[in-house]
């Protein structure tokens, strides 16, 4: 047995015809158990897939206009909403809303995770209640939103604000608890006071789960605005939509909708350049 | 210089850098540091031995005033400007080289001082780095910079070098050496690398279950040979104390 363990596979290797091929030059490779190689544009794949299957679904007929307005119906729409102003003036009021509540909301959400994070006291006080927030959705808070805060702007900013710190919170909050306990034990050493401490070690251990928090925070600002704009708006991209809605205008639900759907995706572009600019210094499966 | 349990002479206060009188420390009832006395004078290179669990590391962690809240008694004396090197480099990976080396420091010259440490540790041009663009044995020089711009009275070295390359590491054995002759800081270096502890130290101590048994002087010129056949019987008389009989 042992002998012909040892001769066969000689015998095999000889029988191969082009004994040379397996010392030909491999390709080099990227990483072997990375995603693989950078897909070209990758972001607008897919949104340009379901493009070309909304052009050949209304084309086609398959598609009733009813149901969802064609393609060029919809730009011609766009066209007519930009020619008469009425998109930018609303579009203008949605990013405006959109733009302090997130300011607000990611302040708070940054604040309320440093105080939770950084003392016992704090967490104790802060993260039951946030806990709680987090389980109750906006739409049900409006209601009480409109008898404490009136139904005008101030409401809609503080609903919206109130959807977007809780993912802050809570993202950067879990960073905060897993910074390496051996880079607290480093700042000891060196003497670091509590404030330097926070500076140098604790926020820009915590920055890549702010950073996942700021992009569902980024969305979320979005989805909010859309509810907060359907009730009791008179202005807004949401205004425009529930007015098409009354008169049964499909286009321009679309066009509203396409608004929301590029706006959501450019803020969450900007999110992510900001974001691998700023961690830099991280090499990761993704990077 | 060298003291043992009992000895009575102690010198003055003004001539030591680290003065421990009977030093315990304990963990679930277990006493890991067992009434320790150690003295080590200003400058002086000081190795600290023992097997895995005889509480070295304990030791280097009290004097670096990392242990709180672990029970213990003792009297401890160590200067406020000390500086701690840990097995691995502890470089924060969000902070360039340069912002490593000066973490905690501020004032006007503080930068100069930085690159004047990073180029000692011979990584001049690199303060714009990521540690992760780093070796492991430049990470290491990096920490050992770290410790230095603070112009401590008390080096303490926990197994610094032992993640490295056998090469590297007899680098960073020079570079240390040169470096504590420029800057002269008591130095307590923990580790389990006899060769390592007689090429360095001017004494070499054993700590076995929590007690310092064995404290040789080591008077050999430096640079040390290592086939010299003093530094030979040191080695075996360490070994020996350490359980390793040949």
């Amino acid at each position: 047995m042992t002998e012909l363990s040892l001769t066969r596979p000689r015998e095999h290797a000889r029988s191969v015809p082009e004994a040379g091929t397996r010392l030909a030059p491999r390709p080099r490779r990227g990483r072997r158990l990375g995603p693989g190689r950078a897909v070209p544009g990758a972001l607008l794949v897919g949104p340009v897939l379901l493009l070309i299957a909304w052009i050949l679904g209304s084309g086609t007929g398959l598609l009733d206009p009813n149901t969802l307005s064609p393609p060029w119906t919809v730009v011609t729409t766009f066209g007519d909403l930009v020619a008469d102003g009425r998109l930018q003036s609303n579009l203008l009021t949605s990013v405006r809303r959109a733009g302090i509540a997130l300011v607000i909301g990611i302040g708070l959400g940054v604040v309320l995770a440093l105080v939770s994070g950084l003392s016992r006291t704090g967490e104790a006080l802060i993260d039951g209640p946030v806990q709680i927030k987090r389980a109750i959705p906006t739409l049900a808070l409006i209601p009480l939103a409109i008898i404490w805060f009136g139904i005008g702007e101030d409401m809609k900013i503080i609903v919206i604000a109130a959807s977007v710190f809780v993912p802050v919170y809570i993202n950067t909050h879990a960073a905060l608890s897993g910074v390496d306990g051996r880079y607290v034990e480093l700042a000891e050493t060196v003497g670091l006071s509590r404030r330097a401490f926070v500076r140098r070690v604790a926020l820009p251990g915590a920055l890549p789960g702010f950073f996942t928090g700021l992009r569902l925070a980024v969305t979320i600002s979005w989805l909010a605005l859309v509810v907060v704009e359907q009730v009791n708006a008179t202005s807004g991209i949401g205004y425009l939509m529930t007015q098409a809605r009354n008169y049964g205008q499909t286009e321009v639900i679309v066009v509203g909708l396409v608004v929301y759907a590029v706006f959501g995706l450019v803020g969450d572009t900007v999110v992510r350049q900001i974001e691998r600019r700023a961690l830099s210094w991280r090499r990761t499966l993704g990077s | 210089m060298a003291t043992h349990p009992g000895q009575l002479a102690d010198p003055p206060l003004a001539d030591t850098a680290v003065r421990v009188r009977d030093l315990t420390r304990g963990f679930g009832g277990r006493a890991v540091l067992d009434g320790v006395d150690l003295d080590i004078a200003p400058g002086e290179f000081v190795a600290l031995l023992g097997r895995s669990g005889s509480g070295k590391t304990t030791l280097l962690r009290a004097l670096a005033e990392l242990d709180g809240g672990v029970p213990g008694s003792g009297e401890l004396r160590v200067p406020a400007e000390r500086a701690v090197v840990f097995q691995d480099s502890r470089l924060l990976p969000w902070a360039r080289v340069l912002d490593n080396v000066l973490l905690g420091l501020d004032g006007a010259d503080a930068r100069e001082r930085g690159r004047a440490a990073l180029a000692e540790v011979g990584l001049e041009g690199r303060h714009r780095s990521w540690p992760y663009e780093l070796s492991g044995g430049e990470q290491q020089r990096v920490a050992l910079a770290r410790s230095l711009v603070r112009e401590p009275a008390l080096l303490l070295a926990d197994e610094p070098f032992g993640a490295l390359d056998a090469l590297t590491r007899i680098r960073m054995h020079t570079l240390l050496l040169e470096l504590c002759v420029r800057h002269r800081p008591a130095v307590l270096l923990v580790t389990h690398d006899v060769d390592e502890a007689v090429q360095l130290a001017d004494r070499v101590l054993v700590l076995d279950h929590g007690r310092i048994l064995t404290d040789r002087a080591i008077t050999a010129e430096r640079p040390r040979d290592h086939h010299d056949p003093a530094l030979a019987a040191h080695r075996d008389r360490l070994l020996t104390a350490l359980g390793v009989h040949r």
